[in-house]
């Protein structure tokens, strides 16, 4: 072991090695920063009030792709009221009521595996209790309650964690001046951990927006010349739109299709960028 | 006053508590409903219809084994990817990069994650196919091959951030302990660090393979999609079909209630099941990895 | 003189097994200080803990004898607890500002328990500052974030915060720990002060506090009750070998 430790070379392999790795992380980077500029760049020039603003026509040949970007606006937004306040309540139990048992075990296990789940099998649960079972046909409700269940573990896990990271003193110090545990929580602990679980939030709300296979049987429409009318209607979406786009339609302007990867990209990026703001600024305030 | 407050507390907790609750709910409801819409599937074709080696529902050529086989030489390809990349850049931004280099590094990776598959599955066919059909000489650039370098993609963000999170919680005493032999930095890495986590990096892989098993739009719209029974290593380079494809592509159009339907979530029912052992394996090597970490501490 | 609180018999054993507290007996003083004082480990907070129920917190596995306060056993399951944290306040080892204002601090409690008027909010604001000594120091930034105060001013506004309850009893666990002779000059004549009107128990950080202080003081070896009793004779007159000891800083 120490003939191994002093032999000569071993700094010309460290610098080998130090330089492999260098590699395998700029062979990582390269196609992350590429496909995003790559599609701003492409995509720049489909952009316009009426690509923006208007409804598709000529069999989506041509037009805009409002009713898609309002669709993804309504199916996150449906989203968020299913899975942000059941998510949040979730992470208040465990870190602030659970007990260290086997129940609380199986509900760490069952997150573990909500977030494990394929999203299609999501689609096919979906389809299988929202849409068949309790009748709420295709449509807005059915898509958002199936992206809210795959939203959960984590929102769950990530408010966990910002709670967690509220000192303990403060805990102690409210409830000996009289305060319940719930209003120790709500007036002390969730405002200090409101950032973190605000990151937790828009990330779970990032994923929604940009999922497809878990709408796809449950609220996805191919086509619709208007804007959906009721929750019970069903919505096109942008994922979805370019997967129609890009596959299903032949003789696509690559242009328009170019466009529409682009607004869901600045969509999912201005979540993805605010959460890491969000984030970030916390940090650096933080007095604890 | 204080007891209407004792009773808004009441009823507080126990929503709290409820919601807690209502994750084993959800695990529990959806492998009900996977169940209830997938297993009448086994009675109405036999067995061995379903491991026949035929996708064809149209003529009642039902046998999944194409589909598994399908799904396993993509998730195999990626593995081969996100393996060295997911963990290579674990190490680097846990061990060697600068202070500066991990803050940009940390959120790029984590904006991976966060793309669309569909994104991926577009550029896929706009640029990687058609390179690779050329760079390849292959009559369609739709290829396994194609599906296992976009999920291998996908699945390394997985990979590098619970591989860091495990190198991260190697404690500080342990290396130190190595430079002081005089090991360098990269011996360290390799004799001390990388296996001292050895079961986080192992956690990583498997939530990174498990990711990619899952994955569905991507490897839809880029590998083709021919249900054939893949039989070695070969089939990387021509057209197949996954288990999460066939789903996502073939559920739109069924009858429901059909044969057709029902073994469609059979196949769903397999995945569930599949997700369900590598998560619960995953999880439970860091539960014992943290065991022998406390017991090594106090 | 009459005894504010009486302790009978109290056994805790937390759940790691450890035996924090054996059999103590002992009453306590109303408008008096009594030190409970020892080596690390005795059960001095442990003892605090019991006394507000504090220890509902954390988990206890068995516990057994009984707490009188005023009469009642505040151990019985049907205790109000939040009442009885009203009424016997707890100041810590280390200044917990919680993070907002000061004001924000020191209203905390009365607004939990549904205090709304502004005058008498104001009203115990100053007069709970001024009985813990930091009234000079800020009144004029109430309304800054308790965390930009020194040291010593945050552990006198955390004072502050439980006086503006009025209490009738008052915990102090190590209250001057963390800070300088001067800081822990003013807090020691805030509690001279304050044993006029309240029941006083403390946990002094050293033997010197705890000579200075006490009027009854209480030796806590490993969770037993070694000797108690009247605080000048104690220090100077102990009868016990093992308090001999320690107050000679013959210790381990
Ligand atoms: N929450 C807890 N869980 C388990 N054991 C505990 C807990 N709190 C205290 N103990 C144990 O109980 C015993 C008494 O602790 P306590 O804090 O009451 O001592 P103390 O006299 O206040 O000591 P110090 O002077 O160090 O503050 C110690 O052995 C301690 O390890
Ligand atoms: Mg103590």
């Amino acid at each position: 072991m120490m003939t191994k430790f002093l032999s000569r070379n071993r700094h010309t392999v460290q610098r080998l090695g130090f330089i492999a790795i260098t590699m395998v992380v700029i062979v990582t980077i390269i196609p992350i920063i590429g496909t995003i500029v790559f599609i701003l760049v492409k995509g720049g020039s489909a952009i316009s009030l009426e690509f923006l603003s208007g409804f598709p026509h000529d069999g989506m040949r041509a037009g805009g792709i409002l009713p898609a970007i309002i669709g993804t606006l309504y199916l996150t937004l449906g989203t968020a009221v299913f899975s942000v306040p059941l998510g949040i309540a979730a992470a208040i139990y465990l870190s602030e009521y659970a007990k260290d048992n086997q129940v609380t075990r199986l509900i760490r296990l069952a997150i573990i595996n909500l977030a494990g789940i394929p999203s299609v099998v999501y689609g096919l649960f979906g389809l299988g209790l929202f849409v068949l079972f309790l009748k709420f046909g295709t449509s807005i409700l059915a898509a958002s309650l199936t992206l809210s269940i795959m939203t959960l573990p984590v929102i769950i896990s990530t408010a966990e964690e910002a709670l967690r990271a509220v000192p303990q003193s403060f805990r102690t110090v409210s409830i000996s001046l009289g305060a319940t545990r719930w209003q120790t929580i709500s007036r002390i602990i969730l405002k200090e951990a409101l950032p973190g679980i605000l990151t937790g939030v828009i990330l779970g709300l990032e994923r929604a927006a940009g999922e497809t296979a878990p709408i796809l049987f449950t609220g996805a429409a191919f086509f619709l010349p208007r804007l959906p009318h009721s929750v019970f209607d069903a919505t096109m979406a942008l994922p979805y739109h370019l997967f129609v786009i890009s596959t299903q339609v032949p003789e696509m302007p690559i242009q328009i299709q170019y466009g529409t990867a682009l607004v869901l990209l600045v969509f999912v990026l201005t979540m993805n960028v605010i959460a890491t703001v969000i984030r970030s600024r916390a940090r650096a305030r933080r007095q604890w | 006053m204080e007891k209407s407050l004792s009773w808004r507390e009441f009823i507080i907790t126990r929503l709290i508590q409820a919601s807690g609750y209502s994750a084993i709910l959800f695990v529990g409801l959806i492998f009900f409903f996977l169940l209830r819409e997938g297993l009448p599937a086994l009675s109405e074709v036999d067995a061995s219809s379903l491991l026949n080696i035929r996708w064809y529902p149209l003529e009642s050529h039902v046998g999944i084994l194409p589909l598994i086989s399908g799904s396993l030489v993509v998730t195999l390809g990626a593995a081969l990817i996100a393996v060295p990349f997911g963990i290579g850049t674990a190490v680097y931004i846990s061990e060697i990069a600068p202070r500066w280099m991990r803050e940009i590094l940390k959120p790029l990776v984590e904006l991976l994650g966060g793309l669309p598959s569909v994104v991926l599955g577009f550029l896929g066919i706009l640029v990687l196919a058609p390179f690779l059909r050329v760079f390849l000489n292959l009559p369609t650039g739709l290829t396994a091959l194609t599906g296992s370098l976009l999920l291998g993609g996908i699945a390394v963000p997985t990979v590098v951030s619970v591989a860091e999170d495990a190198l991260d919680s190697v404690p500080r005493a342990y290396r130190e302990g190595a430079w002081a032999l005089g090991a360098t930095k990269w011996q360290t890495i390799w004799r001390v660090t990388l296996p001292a986590a050895k079961s986080g990096v192992l956690t990583a892989v498997m939530l990174g393979v498990g990711r990619a098993i899952g994955e569905t739009m991507t490897v839809m719209m880029v590998t083709g999609n021919a249900p054939v029974l893949a039989t070695g290593l070969g089939s990387l380079f021509s057209p197949v079909r996954t288990m999460t494809a066939t789903i996502a592509a073939e559920m739109g159009e069924v009858a429901n209630g059909s044969t057709h339907y029902h073994v469609l979530f059979f196949i769903g029912m397999v995945l569930f099941i599949i997700s369900l052992v590598v998560n619960i394996i995953a999880s439970s090597v860091v539960f014992r990895a943290k065991k022998r970490a406390e017991r090594i501490l106090s | 003189m009459v005894d504010k609180i009486i302790i009978e018999n109290l056994s805790l054993q937390y759940s790691d097994g450890t035996e924090s507290l054996r059999n103590v007996s002992m009453g306590i003083r109303q408008n008096a200080v009594t030190v409970l004082f020892g080596p690390a480990g005795g059960g001095k907070s442990t003892l605090l803990r019991c006394l507000n129920r504090l220890n509902d917190l954390t988990e206890v596995k068995a516990s057994s004898g009984r707490i009188l306060i005023d009469g009642e056993n505040i151990l019985d399951p049907k205790t109000d607890v939040i009442a009885l944290r009203r009424k016997v306040g707890m100041v810590f080892a280390r200044p917990v500002p919680l993070p907002m204002s000061i004001r924000e601090n020191i209203i905390y409690g009365l607004e939990l328990a549904g205090e709304k008027r502004k005058s008498k909010l104001d009203e115990a604001v100053e007069r709970s500052l001024k009985l813990s000594a930091v009234w000079d120091e800020v009144k004029d930034r109430l309304n800054d974030p308790a965390v930009a105060l020194s040291g010593g001013q945050q552990q006198r506004v955390c004072l502050a915060r439980v006086l503006a309850l009025q209490p009738e009893i008052i915990l102090l666990d190590e209250p001057t720990s963390g800070l300088d002779p001067i800081s822990t000059g003013k807090v020691e004549g805030a509690l001279l002060e304050l044993k006029k009107e309240f029941t006083v128990i403390l946990v002094p950080h050293s033997v010197q506090q705890a000579a200075r202080t006490a009027d009854h003081a209480a030796f806590f070896l490993t969770g037993e009750l070694i000797e108690y009793g009247d605080g000048k004779t104690l220090f100077t007159n102990p009868k016990q070998k093992k308090t001999e000891d320690y107050i000679m800083g013959r210790f381990g």
